[in-house]
């Protein structure tokens, strides 16, 4: 059977095809698109990196420039995975280093990377250009040093939110006086001082500069010299923002800012003086994104920002936004796409605040572009978030946290079950839900029968019994990730939908009753799921299978039971003998 | 020794003061009567050391949830203390907190009657608001962040922030670090508790079971190979049990288990720092 086009023209083709999904689809049109697709491919991502193995990934796709990995389940993120369980890079990169030498992007989120490991990789990759790692952990300065010294031509270095161990921090000046390639550099995370010196002279030669996200130990006094090096910044994130009252230091600041014709986004303010706000006035009508969650600035300065803001896309602020101030925003900002308001006190029960669901309520009319929403209150009603679904329906994420674990609907005392049930309902394209508050079986009926573009849900401390959980794994067609705590789940919807975990990413289930005996049961009869159990208690050779497990973690893989796992993580039915 | 400054004080600031007095007897002696059945075993013999991580443990008036249950939220009864009862590694305890499951603890921040009717029966109904692992969802650099703010405030040393702070415990030789919330725990002996679940995988490994199979890291300490310090806010190694309880969660900034011979040297200089700080 021949076909019209000749390799190359198809190769051609395909190179206008980006998106992993359609590559994929197009790998499986027939085996000589599969072929002419692996050669070709050049950007892999891997959302979770126990589901294949390096070296299956080299074998099929050997001419690749960009990796993305995800290690850690969601969860990690709230300390609910223990240290140690795994999600290390190493192993990639040893053989990565050797079988992909053009090798020019590495994006990784929630794995543990080490000093040793950010060395090969400035050793092993001549062309090597951008390091993004997203909530990882486990190396250090020094590790950032090597990066620094050997990746000539190095365009982006992203540590969002990463731990790095902070030893003795002077890093910079290890960036030769010859590289002068650096776009984005986002440091934010470091806790200990740089180097300043080093870092102007890097800023300054550094004309291609678009995004810098300095540390909090940057002194705002510091910030305008930074800023007159580099006037075509697109994204700055401050350091803190805070200094002694001094008029001078006010002008000089706001001239710096003014100069910045070009900034569009803004981020950092930690420890904000109201005093030197308006120092950035002059760019709040460029800008597009505003992340304020770590300002803890009161409502009459947050409204005062966001109102000067008309073509604001995206906005992250504390609660002392406040409800006045979300009607501000619902009023200024109708390009408004994504919204998150995050607890200032959320360890204490009362309100500090006056932040009520009326705030996400007026958002939610005012803003007609409004796709994605997290936010954090103590009260929610039914009402509320009938209103809100019927308001925006083309929500596309939804996560709203009620800090009260199992709080009802504060004016009718009953669950939230119809509130939700009227999001899935109107929100047709949502993709990714996070429930909270009192909430029985109904809404993951709700859930189960209308919410069918859902890929990822989250929930907490809701359901009554399995049937609950059987709503979810038999009705959401689309559903890749689902994580579970504390809920009173086990193990009869579980293995009533056991081929639907294989169409799915990953479960997470902690502190809900499913059994040892239905985890075992589970691994057996599908072999192409690691089913792993983390308990701390440090004894599950001698325990019955009745006993129910502290977390389980179920995901499909190909590449067989893993063997980095601590003494704490077992793979159920685990046969060392699997295909690799 | 030096005098305490005499001018008046809020009340907790002067028992701080007092607990951090150098006396010749052992510290807390006006505390209620110690329990005869206490086998508390961690004996760090650093020169220089007049009090150790143990004697603290032993005289500690909060001997609170000694329970500390992991297992999941679904079960109303009450959790067993999963270290051992008798022979074992801590002192019988009180059962004076409610002890819900799923690492709950009582945070006693503020008193405040729940807004909401809490029918539910897994749901302590909690005068203070209680604290449950990783909830709120909230990333632990947030949280970090607002904790770091709350302590700069310089006459709010002993405030409650309520919220949590995370630091790193190592060990030596260990394969990788833990991360405990200090604000989880509600005394040294909670602490401790939760340190040998952590660590006892590793010392197995090493040393068997001699001694009391149960606690091998607390053999470990027993047999004073190791010794648990901390680094300060300032950046100082201090002997964890130096100070108390309060001003060590507020202080602390990672911890470490470290080989004795690595710790010689290491004296409380806990006046020093009542000094400074005041």
């Amino acid at each position: 059977m021949g076909y019209s086009f000749p390799e190359e023209v198809l190769e051609h083709v395909f190179s206008f095809i980006s998106l992993h999904t359609d590559r994929n689809a197009v790998s499986l049109v027939c085996k000589s698109w599969y072929e002419i697709e692996r050669w070709c491919r050049r950007r892999i991502f891997i959302g979770n990196c126990y589901a294949v193995s390096p070296g299956i990934v080299i074998r099929r796709f050997p001419e690749v420039r960009s990796v993305e990995l995800k290690g850690k389940p969601h969860f990690a993120d709230f300390n609910l995975v223990p240290d140690g369980w795994g999600g290390y890079f190493y192993p990639w990169i040893c053989e990565m280093a050797r079988a992909y030498p053009w090798l020019e992007e590495i994006r990784l989120k929630r794995m543990v990377i080490t000093d040793e490991s950010l060395e090969l990789i400035s050793k092993s990759f001549k062309n090597f250009k951008v390091l993004v790692l997203s909530s990882c952990e486990g190396f250090s300065i020094d590790g950032l040093a090597a990066i620094a010294a050997n990746c000539r031509n190095l365009r982006e270095l992203d540590l969002r939110e990463s731990e790095v161990e902070d030893l003795s921090g002077h890093w910079l000046s290890h960036f030769p006086d010859s590289c002068t390639s650096l776009q984005s550099l986002n440091m934010s995370c470091l806790l200990s001082e740089v180097s300043f010196s080093a870092l102007v002279r890097l800023i300054a030669r550094s004309p291609n500069l678009k995004t810098l996200r300095l540390n909090r130990a940057v002194p705002l006094e510091k910030l305008s010299t930074l800023l007159h090096r580099a006037p075509q910044l697109v994204e700055l994130g401050t350091g803190a923002y805070s200094a002694e009252i001094r008029q001078d230091l006010l002008s000089n600041l706001t001239e710096a800012f003014a100069k910045c014709k070009e900034l569009e986004g803004l981020s950092g303010f930690w420890d904000v003086v109201p005093f030197y706000l308006p120092a950035f006035y002059s760019v709040c009508s460029r800008l597009t994104s505003l992340n304020l969650s770590y300002a803890t600035i009161q409502s009459p300065d947050v409204t005062k920002i966001i109102t000067q803001c008309p073509n604001l896309q995206r906005l992250s602020v504390l609660d002392y936004i406040e409800d006045t101030g979300l009607d501000a925003l619902s009023l200024s900002c109708k390009e408004l796409r994504e919204l998150r308001v995050f607890p200032s006190d959320p360890f204490v029960a009362d309100a500090n605040v006056a932040l009520t669901e009326q705030g996400l309520v007026s958002v939610s009319e005012g803003c007609s572009k409004l796709q994605s929403v997290l936010y954090f209150c103590r009260q929610m009603s039914n009402s509320a978030l009938t209103t809100i679904a019927k308001n925006r329906p083309n929500l596309t994420c939804f996560r709203l946290c009620i800090l009260e674990p199992r709080a009802p609907d504060y004016q009718t005392l009953e669950p939230l079950d119809h509130g939700f049930g009227a999001i899935v309902d109107h929100c047709k394209q949502l993709q990714r839900l996070s429930l909270s508050g009192l909430l029985t079986d109904r809404v993951f009926e709700y859930i189960g029968n209308r919410a069918k573009k859902l890929e990822m849900l989250s929930i907490a401390f809701a359901g009554d019994s399995d049937l609950g959980l059987h709503f979810v794994l038999s009705g959401c067609e689309s559903l890749r990730k689902l994580e579970i705590r504390d809920c009173p789940f086990g193990d009869k919807a579980l293995l009533a939908n056991v081929s639907k975990l294989e169409t799915m990413r990953s479960l997470w289930m902690s502190s809900c009753s499913v059994s040892l005996g239905a985890c075992k049961w589970l691994s057996q009869k599908m072999p192409r799921l690691n089913v792993e159990v983390i308990d701390e208690q440090g004894d599950l050779d001698s325990r019955p299978d009745s006993c129910h497990v502290e977390k389980l973690y179920v995901y499909r893989t190909v590449a067989g039971p893993r063997l980095d796992m601590p003494s704490f993580v077992r793979t159920m039915n685990q046969n060392p003998a699997y295909r690799r | 020794m030096d005098p305490i400054p005499s001018e008046p004080k809020p009340h907790n600031q002067d028992l701080n003061l007092k607990a951090t007095e150098l006396r010749l007897g052992l510290p807390g002696s006006e505390s209620p009567e110690r329990n005869i059945n206490n086998n508390i075993g961690i004996k760090i013999l650093v020169s220089g050391a007049k009090r150790g991580f143990s004697d603290t443990i032993n005289n500690n008036n909060n001997i609170s949830s000694g329970t500390w249950g992991f297992k999941n939220s679904s079960c109303v009864k009450d959790c067993e203390g999963s270290f051992g009862k008798n022979g074992g590694f801590l002192a019988e305890s009180n059962n004076n907190n409610k002890n819900p499951c799923s690492a709950v603890k009582d945070s006693g921040v503020k008193a405040s009657s729940p807004k909401h009717a809490n029918n539910h029966p897994e749901v302590p109904a909690a005068a203070s608001k209680a604290q449950v692992v990783g909830w709120p969802p909230i990333r632990s650099f947030r949280k970090n962040s607002m904790a770091a703010k709350n302590t700069k405030n310089e006459d709010d040393l002993n405030a409650e922030t309520g919220s949590c702070v995370y630091v790193k415990v190592s060990m030596d030789g260990a394969p990788y670090l833990r991360k405990v919330d200090l604000k989880m725990y509600s005394s040294y002996l909670d602490l401790s508790s939760a340190l040998e679940k952590m660590f006892s995988s590793f010392t197995l490994g090493q040393h068997g079971t001699h001694g009391s199979s149960e606690s091998p890291l607390m053999d470990l300490l027993k047999g004073s190979e190791y010794v648990l310090t901390y680094e300060d806010k300032d950046g100082d190694l201090m002997l964890v049990g130096d100070v108390p309880w309060d001003m060590f969660t507020g202080s602390c900034k990672r911890m470490r288990i470290m080989k004795s011979s690595d710790a010689i040297g290491l004296a409380p200089r806990v006046m020093e720092k009542c000094k400074t700080r005041n």
